[in-house]
């Protein structure tokens, strides 16, 4: 059951993170509340005020901007999956938005509430490292951009303070021909591991010039794995299955995965491993044009 | 919780206006009152189910304004003017609704628990989709629950609704 709360519905933002700023920890931003009314209900929290940012004007618009990619804070994960210029500039971002959760949970929670939340068991943010993602802050001392690995600290924890809205999330889609591919696995409603990967192909599509990967869900943040993305850098397409293991391998040791009901840590790790060589298999099938037909039980291939 | 109105001290109810089931409804309601909790208990709609109570299982689903939500974790408020469908509102003049009649055919129900939120999902998909594939319907129904494993059957009855549509 819900405990009793007053709703405010500000018309801008400067109304919004001034009742945020004024209200302090009795207040939580709220848009969908698929995350945050879960834990209000179990008691976690209990906020007295609920500041509803979804009729702030903006932040419910997709754009391409030159480049990037821009998402307001309240575009729903349904909107993202129904984008056309998501579908035209990153299509796999589509693709992932069609698994985030349950159809329950897409048609109402939001970009901006899942990057806040900050819950570590979650898609969207290890996908948008791949792609370079910043978070805008808005407050009444101004707006912030940052990385979004700076933006999440940790489990359910971010730098934003408590009178500051997140406004959007600027992507960068990968330039020129990418095969990418995200692979989550789990037996729970949520995942218990997920990984993005990119591989930004040379002209002839002959060669990897350079990779993205970053896992999430295992870590107590979702983190990118520089070592693995070197080694894969120059690497020809036809050469891929002969680098798995060692990638993989990297990618496991970057891990950093703690003992729970997902698993121990030490089967969190060996997962890792198995669906970074899972994830270049598919990816290495889509940069020579084909569609990797595999299914895991358990995972979902986006 | 069978009163959705506020205690003392507590935040003033609002008056939504809100089509459950093609009827005009007008009420009052506390910010907190739970979509579930308002057509449970002050509509006396049974149909939609509490049972995860966290958006994990879908017995509580219900469309708002065509989209399939969790009323457990939705606030009433938010149906202010718009249109919610629960399972009693899917048969038409006591004439069952097609994919009602496909759950019959296919004896895609068992305990029947979960029977009226899989309705309208599936209706949602179909709605959304009209020839949806196998993988599709797998997808649309991942995070809704029968706890008698009859998928299956259910599975069938969707995509048996799919085929006879034009």
């Amino acid at each position: 059951m819900l405990r009793p709360f007053t709703l405010h519905r500000p018309r801008v933002a400067a109304e919004a993170c001034e009742l945020l700023a004024r209200l302090g920890d009795d207040a939580a931003p709220y848009a969908g509340g698929t995350e945050l009314l879960l834990l209000m209900k179990e008691g976690l929290l209990r906020p007295r005020h609920l500041v509803d940012v979804k009729r702030l004007p903006g932040l419910d618009a997709i754009t391409g901007d030159g480049a990037q990619l821009v998402i307001g804070a309240t575009v729903t994960h349904r909107a993202v999956e129904r984008s056309a210029v998501v579908k035209a500039r990153c299509p796999l971002m589509a693709s992932v938005a069609r698994h985030v959760a349950n159809v329950r949970v897409r048609n109402v929670g939001t970009v901006g509430g899942n990057l806040a939340f900050a819950d570590p068991h979650s898609d969207l943010a290890t996908l948008f490292l791949t792609l370079d993602a910043s978070v805008a802050l808005t407050s009444p001392r101004g707006e912030r951009k940052l990385p979004l690995a700076d933006f999440v600290r940790g489990p359910w924890e971010t730098v934003r303070e408590p009178d500051e809205l997140l406004a959007s999330v600027t992507l960068t889609p990968w330039p020129g021909r990418a095969a990418a591919v995200y692979i989550k696995f789990g037996v729970y409603e949520r995942p218990t591991l997920g990984i993005a990967l990119a591989l930004l192909l040379e002209d002839s599509s002959a060669r990897v010039a350079d990779a993205r990967i970053a896992i999430g869900c295992v870590n107590p943040r979702p983190a990118r794995v520089p070592g693995a993305e070197a080694r894969l850098r120059g690497c020809p397409i036809a050469d891929l299955d002969d680098v798995s293991g060692a990638v993989a391998e990297l990618v496991a040791a970057s891990a950093d995965p703690a003992d729970d009901l997902h698993g121990s840590a030490d089967y969190k790790r060996e997962m890792v491993a198995v669906f970074t060589r899972r994830a270049l298999r598919a990816a290495a099938a889509r940069a020579r044009g084909a569609d990797p037909v595999a299914r895991y039980p358990y995972a979902v291939v986006a | 919780m069978t009163d959705a109105r506020a205690s003392d001290g507590g935040p003033a109810p609002e008056r939504i206006r809100v089509t459950v089931n093609g009827r005009l409804c007008e009420l009052d309601v506390v910010p907190h009152a739970l979509l579930l909790d308002v057509l449970r208990d002050r509509l006396d709609l049974k149909g939609a189910k509490r049972s995860c109570d966290a958006q994990v299982c879908g017995a509580c689903t219900v469309l708002v304004d065509g989209l399939a939500v969790s009323a457990c974790t939705y606030l009433a408020v938010e149906a202010d003017s718009r249109s919610v469908l629960t399972v009693e509102g899917l048969a038409e003049d006591a004439r069952l609704h097609p994919i009602q009649q496909a759950f019959v055919d296919h004896g895609a129900i068992q305990c029947g628990f979960c029977t009226s939120g899989m309705l309208l999902t599936a209706k949602a998909l179909l709605d959304d989709e009209p020839a949806p594939r196998r993988q599709d319907v797998l997808d649309h129904l991942r995070g809704s629950l029968c706890r008698c494993t009859g998928y299956r059957k259910i599975v069938e009855a969707i995509l048996a609704v799919a085929r006879t549509r034009p």
